[in-house]
């Protein structure tokens, strides 16, 4: 029996590595992540590498990397003591800053796309190796004001050689600084993953970043031999004055590693959900290919069942080979995942996580998931036909043609009917009866919904495949007619081969009704919320020197300057988004609409809050609430409560003197700008740029061009899903190959006889192009449909959270329908020409 | 006997007119080295027009073979096969496909037709392929000479085998070829349903001029024809004109005594 199945698989080579199509690319889609995924965090392992003995720094801070901001420093004078501590071989000051960005000579910036731009300054603080945590490569250490040393990968990509002046951009006190590179230096840890580094002297890095006083972010304190780091750790402790903690360079590292983990552990989620998709996608065409392959060589099973074989030993003999078809997939799509993880790489890189220095990670566990996820999704897939296989009767062999026992569809159909129901209820509880967590019941409603329909769309299919066959008919007579009717001959294959469509196009209609919503919203609250002339951001995301926005209020024409700042909070012990604003000015930029109290108070220990916040944790005028703002506790009283702002997301506010006394770093978000009555707009927008013009991240926008740069983001994460969707609109396509590939094997006498009676190679590649087209719409017009529903009740799941428009990009569903017609015309080259080439005598004499 | 009858009209008719069909020196040769089979070797043979012919010979004596080529189904290896005027072992594809559909009709053992058209889309078949429209007249004689005119809305799984096989003969038929090939027709069939066909198959000769070669193993279905021509090892080897059951089932038993002897 074994070896009857490994007879049959040999001699079916190309028809078994179709069959393994969906798989590989399924595989290669969980392999490519994991892979990815593991480099990702692979990639910031050396960072343990750069980190002296014992850190010290103030209390409940964290290092570098984490993007807060933090404002409190070490005084100088701590690290001469921190020297002298029993066990301390030496203690050296470290500054450093995350927003210094090197502008290159182009006058671009290098990177800023979310990886720090990194300013610190010169000490010979060695790693817990021993080691320089940075290595020169050529010339010399800063020593003096008007002395830089960048990282090697950063002046090259700026063009920059020793001796060339370098332009930097910072958003400390001196927005622009400019230098002479008077060396280059290497990172330890190897790659820097898109960041840049900058080396000043130690005076001029506090210059820059603490106004001149001696003071500096953190203190590395280096063990004698002999001391470990945690007894010389628990030492300095020991001669800490409060609000300091002292802490091993190992474990901060850790620290690191996980703040780092934690913050990209969304894009391995994000990236299996896709692979997810790619297998759920590909389950549907393995249980197509078996099937077909089981109808196909039903007279042989039926002859094994004759011939004395157990209906078990027939299903497992299909088994069988659906596991050899799951190994080879598998391993396959494990080597093709490596592929796969470069392009999604390459894709990271665009978007600012630039891993291209380091190699691409592979662990054992990613072999044992790809292996496990291949083999048990080509099992299950197939245990459907493997089943059908092992009821065929044995008399089937004796007759001439043999149809596959085909069950009535009526039970499949009321499934469907049933989860069609409770997806329709889930989309309805998510989108319009304003329950908690809205959107994940219209999510699991649109996974229901896609089920159902992909069970019933046999039968619900029907009205758009005859749709197309009047058409067909219409234009392309006997051979369209032949077409449609090939489409509809067996219901189930072509249900599958659309559903695999349907569920990509279901996903990435629903994300682009979602994405035109997300970006009319934008442009709705902008609208209603923008009341300045024009506003000054920083388009990497990192705030600009405050002295930018002292500038430009000195612009002519320009009445009134309002910064916005966000200041890192932490309440409850989670951080929370907030700002500080000048209380009066702001006001006349951002309309806020007060529900109590006023903006007046906010000075001191005030603070006010929007309605959404003071709900959920029940506060109102007047009650006190713990903050921490920038690192520091402390007690805040609740002086207004307003309506939650739609353009940005601001739960607290504070006054910009708070913030200053708090220790918030002068460095402005946003800064909106009003103009006198009368002024000339566009000689302020000249002045305006003229203030900005040598800072390349800095940019003046009016609300058109502010709204457009917030959609940005959108745009760019549409793009992402796209990419990613696009793999399982592949699968798709490849399903519908394989669907017309399969059947044209099994219609080889059909087609043997069209061809003997007249029929054109070219009317035969028509046929086939006209099935797959309908096929393929089939498949797009029931996912648009599903997806339009789906992303109706997204946006409406979502209109508290600020997406309250809705918008239907008909300009891009249109084409998603077009473009699947184009699928199906391509899909259906390789078939077709198969098909033609087929050998019309092989095919009518009888054997 | 009523074949008798019409026999002497054949005859002159083909001293007269030009074959419909001619093979000369027809060789095919399947496969090469250790496993090189010759299916034919040198066949001439004419078939001419307005006559209804049997090729008859034993299992793997080239009879489809030999109607695979002349109908251009298949090429030759040598020599030459006419349909009307055109050498058709010249033709490239296009042109081969083009003869089919306009002046060859074709009838096959089984699996004769398409399973998701029904009957009257299957009569029609070669004229809609080639866009053609057919004459109503003639539809309506062929249909009711197979006696299918309450059966051209059924699909081919709703016909029995003979229905099937007089829907074929009527697609063969729709279209006028010059020259119709049919292989092993009854070979599928039991023998009322056979009778009907071949009945069918005699009339078309006799009252619609048509030219039919068939391939058969049946010495009754040979009788309905008016030439036997009988094959061996890929050559011809003998022929019959006025056939009758017992002559050719002698005929046969002859050669297989001959072969068996050699
Ligand atoms: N495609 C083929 N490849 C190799 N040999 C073939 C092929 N088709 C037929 N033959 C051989 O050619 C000879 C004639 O076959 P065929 O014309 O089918 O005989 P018949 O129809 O008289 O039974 C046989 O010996 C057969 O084995
Ligand atoms: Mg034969």
């Amino acid at each position: 029996m074994l070896q009857a199945s490994w007879k049959s698989l040999l001699g079916r080579k190309l028809r078994l590595l179709m069959s393994a199509f969906a798989i590989i690319l399924g595989v290669s889609f969980v392999a490519g992540s994991l892979i990815f995924t593991d480099t990702i965090g692979k990639a910031f392992d050396g960072i343990t590498d750069t980190v002296g003995d014992v850190v010290v720094r103030p209390a409940t801070t964290s290092g570098m990397f984490d993007g807060t901001g933090s404002s409190r420093t070490v005084p100088g004078d701590l690290v001469e003591r921190l020297a002298g501590t029993t066990g301390a071989a030496r203690a050296d000051g470290n500054v450093s800053d995350e927003t210094t960005f090197v502008v290159s000579k182009a006058g671009k910036l290098v990177g800023g796309q979310g990886a720090p731009g990194l300013g610190l300054n010169h000490n010979e603080a060695p790693t817990s190796s021993g080691a320089q945590p940075l290595t020169l490569t050529a010339g010399h250490w800063p020593e003096r004001s008007g002395e830089v040393v960048l990282d090697v990968a950063t002046a090259e990509r700026a063009g920059y050689r020793v001796g060339d002046t370098v332009a930097l951009v910072t958003s400390g006190a001196q927005p622009k600084v400019s230098a002479t590179l008077v060396g280059t230096a290497e990172f330890a840890s190897g790659g820097l993953v898109g960041a840049s580094i900058t080396v000043f002297d130690t005076k001029t890095a506090q210059a820059l970043y603490f106004g001149g006083k001696d003071e500096y972010t953190t203190v590395t304190v280096t063990a004698k031999d002999g001391v470990s780091a945690d007894e010389l750790a628990s030492a300095v402790q020991q001669a800490l004055p409060a609000g300091f903690e002292s802490i091993t360079g190992a474990k901060l590292a850790e620290e690191q590693k996980t703040s780092i983990n934690e913050a990209l552990s969304f894009i391995s989620t994000f990236l299996l959900i896709f692979a997810g998709i790619a297998l759920f996608v590909g389950s549907f065409l393995i249980i197509n290919t078996f099937s077909i392959l089981v109808a196909q060589r039903s007279r042989e099973l039926a002859m094994l069942r004759a011939l004395g074989a157990g209906r078990g030993q027939v299903t497992r003999s299909v088994l069988f080979e659906a596991f050899v078809v799951g190994l080879v997939g598998s391993t396959l799509g494990l080597a093709l995942g490596f592929g796969l993880a470069v392009g999604i790489r390459a894709l990271f890189a665009t978007l600012g996580l630039d891993l291209s220095e380091s190699a691409l990670v592979f662990q054992p566990s990613t072999a044992i998931a790809a292996y496990a996820v291949g083999m048990a999704v080509t099992m299950v897939a197939a245990y459907l036909p493997a089943r059908r296989a092992g009821k065929m009767p044995p008399v089937a062999a004796m007759r001439d043609d043999v149809a596959m026992p085909e069950g009535t569809m009526r039970w499949r159909v009321a499934m469907g009917a049933v989860l069609v129901a409770a997806g329709i209820t889930g989309v309805a509880v998510g989108g319009f009866a304003g329950v908690d967590n809205a959107a994940w019941f219209v999510g699991l409603g649109v996974f229901a919904l896609v089920l159902g329909v992909a069970m019933t769309s046999p039968v619900a299919g029907r009205p758009v495949i005859a749709a197309t066959g009047v058409v067909y008919r219409r234009l392309f007579g006997t051979v369209g007619h032949m077409a449609e009717q090939n489409a509809v001959r067996n219901p189930r294959r072509t249900a599958a081969t659309a559903s695999a469509l349907m569920i990509g196009l279901t996903l990435v209609s629903m994300m682009s009704v979602f994405g035109a919503s997300a970006k009319a919203s934008i442009d709705k609250a902008i609208d209603a919320s923008f009341a300045a002339d024009f506003v000054v951001s920083n388009a990497i995301g990192q705030p600009f020197s405050a002295a930018v926005t002292d500038e430009v209020a000195q612009v002519p024409g320009v009445e009134a300057v309002s910064p916005l700042r966000i200041v890192d909070m932490q309440f409850n012990g989670g951080r929370t988004g907030g700002a500080a604003v000048d209380p009066q000015s702001f006001q006349r930029v951002v309309p806020i609409d007060l529900m109590d109290g006023s903006l007046a108070g906010l000075s001191g220990r005030a603070i006010a809050v929007d309605e959404k916040f003071a709900a959920e944790h029940d506060v109102a005028v007047g009650s006190k609430v713990e903050l921490t703002v920038a690192g520091q506790e402390g007690s805040y009283t609740v002086a207004a409560v307003y309506h939650d702002l739609k353009a940005i997301s601001l739960p607290i506010l504070l006054g910009l003197e708070t913030a200053n006394a708090a220790g918030v770093p002068q460095q402005d978000s946003m800064a909106f700008v009003l103009t006198a009555p009368g002024s000339d707009r566009a000689a302020v927008e000249a002045g305006l740029e003229t203030v900005v013009a040598d800072l390349p991240t800095v940019t003046v926008k009016d609300q058109a061009a502010f709204a457009e740069e917030q959609r940005g983001p959108i745009d760019q994460m549409l793009a992402l899903i796209y990419a990613l969707l696009g793999l399982a609109v592949v699968i798709a396509v490849l399903g519908i190959v394989n669907t017309l590939a399969l059947s044209v094997i099994e219609r080889t006498r059909e087609i043997g006889l069209l061809r003997a009676v007249g029929l054109s190679r070219r009317q035969l590649r028509t046929m086939l192009r006209l099935e797959s087209v309908a096929i393929a719409l089939l498949g797009a017009v029931l996912g648009v449909g599903l997806g339009l529903v789906g992303g109706w009740a997204l946006q409406r799941a979502l209109a508290g959270d600020g997406i309250d428009v809705l918008a239907i990009p008909a300009g891009q569903l249109a084409p998603f329908v077009a473009l699947a017609g184009i699928v199906g015309v391509l899909a259906a080259l390789w078939p077709g020409r198969r098909a033609a080439r087929l050998d019309v005598l092989r095919a009518i004499t009888t054997d | 006997m009523s074949s008798s009858a019409s026999l002497a009209a054949p005859t002159q008719r083909s001293e007269q007119r030009q074959a419909a069909a001619r093979v000369v020196g027809l060789t095919k040769v399947y496969g090469c080295g250790d496993t090189e089979v010759v299916a034919l070797d040198h066949v001439d043979l004419d078939l001419a027009a307005g006559e209804f012919t049997a090729i008859m010979g034993p299992s793997g004596s080239g009879k489809s073979t030999l109607m695979h080529c002349a109908a251009g189904l298949d090429s030759a290896s040598a020599g030459e096969v006419h349909i009307g005027d055109v050498d058709i072992t010249r033709l490239k594809d296009k042109a081969l496909t083009a003869l089919r559909r306009d002046r060859v009709g074709f009838i096959f053992q089984a699996f004769n037709l398409i399973p998701t058209l029904t009957a009257e889309e299957n009569i029609l078949l070669p004229l809609s392929i080639a866009g053609r429209k057919p004459d109503q007249a003639w539809f309506d004689l062929v249909v009711e000479t197979v006696g299918l005119r309450d059966r051209l809305g059924h699909r081919p799984s709703e016909l029995s085998g003979g229905q099937q096989q007089r829907v074929a003969c009527a697609r063969a038929l729709v279209s006028r070829p010059e020259i119709i090939f049919a292989d092993e027709p009854t070979g599928n069939l039991d023998s009322a349903s056979g009778t009907e066909v071949l009945a069918f198959l005699r009339r078309s000769v006799d009252e619609f001029g048509q030219t039919i070669v068939m391939v058969t193993h049946d010495p009754v279905a040979a009788s309905h024809t008016d030439r036997v021509v009988f094959l061996a090892d890929g050559r011809v080897v003998d022929e019959m004109r006025a056939p009758t059951a017992e002559r050719v089932l002698e005929a046969m038993l002859g050669f297989e005594r001959r072969t068996a002897g050699a």
